[in-house]
């Protein structure tokens, strides 16, 4: 498999790094603190394409504790608050946007 | 019902044991997530948007009670409660811990039951008719031949790192339920002038990005020469498949490119080295296998009891028996579909406590057989007519006595972007939202059969290109879109559905699905005449017209 840091890095606007936990598959974002965390509202935002390599490099050398790392974006509002850049990453924030069978 | 023998068990069991040390190597590190990947891919552990998803495979759709309640078990135990069948007899479920698989892997394997090759550059679940055994007209029950196949192909060294994934489909009626003709390999089962078992071998048919029906390779290969015939196809495969090119790896790309005639003499030109050797089967192992099929002991029963007639004064029963029930090979029984298509509900999902009481429903009226079919309906195989009331109650407590099996609202779709980390868009809240349109009972007969499958991606999975109505969710500057197919189908007269126009946003498709609908009902020669016939014999330029009239 190619590495991400193998491919091209472009980003459009402000970014975060997100993968999956290793042990349960859940969503987790990169801190700035050289952790993981699952809120989106701990992620480290990346603004330039450097600094968005630099922060996927230190997630991806976490390979023990997530999968599958990659620059996602997100939208941030002028009062700081961050929400997801687009459907997929809100899906994976906020969960299926159907109720699940056994609930209700 | 299928008994295993002691080689099924010891296997399953050494692969849970492996598995469970490759799964304890991987959460201290000792393998990378690089090297794990494969390692889970052949045991159906994929990696979705918000956890692992884990499929299992339900060989050729056959399951018992004790194997349906140790499904609803895992759903409870190690998932959210409910689990989701597929068009291929798997069941999914989406939010398995990884931690916690190996011990749901051995709950599982003590009812024979597992997850080998259910994900993969390999062969996958042998899939056949859901009817097998019990339909009426039936050359012989295909899943004799699936479950040598299945024997066959599980961990065959030549099959384990093919160019990509490899489906085989067996069905033995003249109405293909198994969809044989959008699989790699299609098996139709029949009979040579002599009385002799074969099949008419079909090959190269897929869907997903290039979507191709499968042609005829050999109209008639003996039973006997089946395993060394299909050895052979895939050895051309093995050799040609391009492992360059993840677009162009499946068979289907290879029939195309070589042309049937040229792959075929290929195929003929390996078998003949290979036929007579240890992969001829005899009379003798074919009984065997067939002698590990357990039939009901089935008694002689009227063609109409009066519990049946009695019945048949409640319209509800009626609507339900019309749709659901159809007629078993043998007199006084009957098959029941059992939908998992509720109005408004994610179509393919049951819930553990529902499974629960299928399982139990099963044991008291349907021998404790149940099967999964591609329609990701399920079925009851064998119940007394007499006991149909019974059957139509006991579902429609747990909210399955559904009339809808083949109508409107009997929508195959996939998980699509609610799940799937490779989606474009969503496809359940779509087929959600198309069952709602039609949740009325009486317009949804009046409109008669109509399949519509939803994908969220090219990738197929939930069969858009056959359905009668497709739905392809694409992504159009980060918005949902869906581009409309119709006239597809997948039976017998397999054919791929039309674009109709333009792709349309996530808000418009149940209203386009009711204009196509609309448009149908004002078209049609006759109330007989089903959605794709009027498709087939007027084009899709009137549906067209009316959908994008006001667009
Ligand atoms: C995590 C979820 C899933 C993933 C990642 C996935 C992935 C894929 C991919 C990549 C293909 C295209 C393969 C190719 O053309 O080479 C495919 C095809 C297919 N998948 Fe899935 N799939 C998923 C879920 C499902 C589900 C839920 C179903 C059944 C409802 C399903 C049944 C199929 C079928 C029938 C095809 C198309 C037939 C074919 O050409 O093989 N898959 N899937
Ligand atoms: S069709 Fe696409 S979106 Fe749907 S399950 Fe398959 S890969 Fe996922």
């Amino acid at each position: 498999m190619t590495s991400p840091l193998q491919q091209k890095i472009k980003i459009t606007g402000p970014s975060i790094i997100t993968a999956n936990r290793t042990w349960d598959g859940a969503v987790i974002y990169r801190t700035g603190t050289k952790s993981w965390s699952d809120e989106l509202t701990d992620a480290a935002i990346v603004r330039t394409a450097d600094e968005a390599r630099a922060l996927l490099s230190e997630a991806v050398a976490d390979d023990l504790n997530a999968i599958g790392p990659y620059i996602a974006p997100v939208e941030v509002a002028t009062d700081g608050a961050v929400k997801p850049g687009n459907m997929r990453e809100h899906i994976r924030l906020t969960g299926t946007t159907i109720a699940l069978p056994a609930q209700a | 019902m299928y008994a295993y023998d002691d080689i099924d068990r010891t296997l399953v069991n050494e692969r849970v044991a492996e598995f469970r040390d490759q799964v304890k190597r991987r959460l201290s590190g000792e393998l990378t997530e690089d090297e794990f990947k494969i390692l889970r891919l052949q045991n159906g552990v994929y990696l979705q948007l918000h956890a692992y998803m884990y499929r299992i495979a339900i060989p050729y759709g056959t399951l018992s009670s004790e194997q349906l309640r140790r499904l609803a078990h895992v759903a409870r135990r190690y998932d959210r409660g409910y689990g989701h069948f597929t068009t291929r007899q798997n069941i999914q479920f989406n939010w398995i811990k990884l931690a916690e698989l190996p011990d749901a892997m051995a709950d599982l394997a003590e009812v024979g039951i597992q997850s080998m090759q259910t994900s993969g550059n390999n062969m996958r679940n042998v899939t056949s008719d859901q009817w097998a055994g019990v339909a009426p007209g039936e050359v012989e029950d295909p899943r004799i031949w699936a479950e040598l196949l299945r024997q066959f192909t599980t961990l065959h060294p030549e099959f384990s790192f093919l160019p990509r994934k490899f489906k085989i489909a067996i069905t033995a009626s003249a109405h293909d339920r198994a969809a044989i003709k959008i699989h790699d390999i299609g098996l139709r089962l029949l009979k040579n002038e002599q009385g002799e078992t074969g099949f008419e071998v079909l090959v190269g048919g897929g869907l997903g990005r290039s979507p191709f029906i499968a042609k005829t390779i050999k109209p008639f290969v003996h039973g006997h020469d089946i395993l060394s015939y299909v050895e052979a196809i895939l050895r051309v495969y093995n050799q040609y498949g391009r492992r360059d090119n993840i677009y162009k790896a499946r068979i289907k790309i290879l029939v195309h490119e070589l042309g049937i005639e040229t792959f075929a003499a290929e195929v003929e030109e390996e078998w003949q080295q290979i036929r007579d050797g240890v992969l001829k089967l005899d009379d003798g192992i074919v009984e065997d296998i067939r002698s590990r099929f357990f039939y009901p002991a089935y008694e002689t029963l009227p063609h109409m009891p009066d519990e049946l007639r009695q019945a048949a004064h409640d319209p509800k029963f009626e609507a339900w028996r019309k749709n659901s029930v159809v007629a078993h090979k043998v007199q006084g029984y009957a098959i029941v579909t059992v939908s998992l298509k509720p109005i408004g509900k994610p179509p393919g999902d049951a819930t553990a406590d529902q499974m629960d009481a299928l399982a139990d429903i099963a044991d008291k009226y349907s021998f404790g057989e149940i099967r999964v079919g591609h329609e990701q309906n399920l079925a009851l195989p064998h119940v007394r007519k007499r006991d149909l009331p019974a059957v139509w109650k006991a579902l429609d407590a747990i909210g399955l006595a559904i009339p809808n099996v083949n109508l409107v609202s009997d929508i195959i779709a996939c998980p699509g972007l609610d799940y799937c980390s490779l989606a474009n868009a969503r496809s359940i809240p779509i087929a959600q939202e198309i069952t709602r349109r039609f949740a009325n009972h009486d317009t949804a007969n009046l409109i008669g059969r109509l399949h519509i499958n939803i994908s969220g991606c090219i990738n197929a999975c939930g069969h858009h290109h056959v359905g009668h109505i497709g739905i392809l969710g694409v992504e159009k500057n980060n918005e949902e879109f869906y581009q409309i197919t119709i006239g597809g189908r997948a039976d017998e007269g397999a054919v791929l559905g039309t674009l109709i126009g333009p792709a349309v946003p996530y808000a418009e498709v149940a209203d386009v699905v009711e204009d196509i609908v609309e448009a149908y009902l004002a078209l049609r020669a006759s109330p007989e005449e089903l959605f794709v016939d009027t498709v087939a014999r007027l084009g899709v330029e009137p549906f067209r017209e009316r959908v994008y009239a006001t667009r």
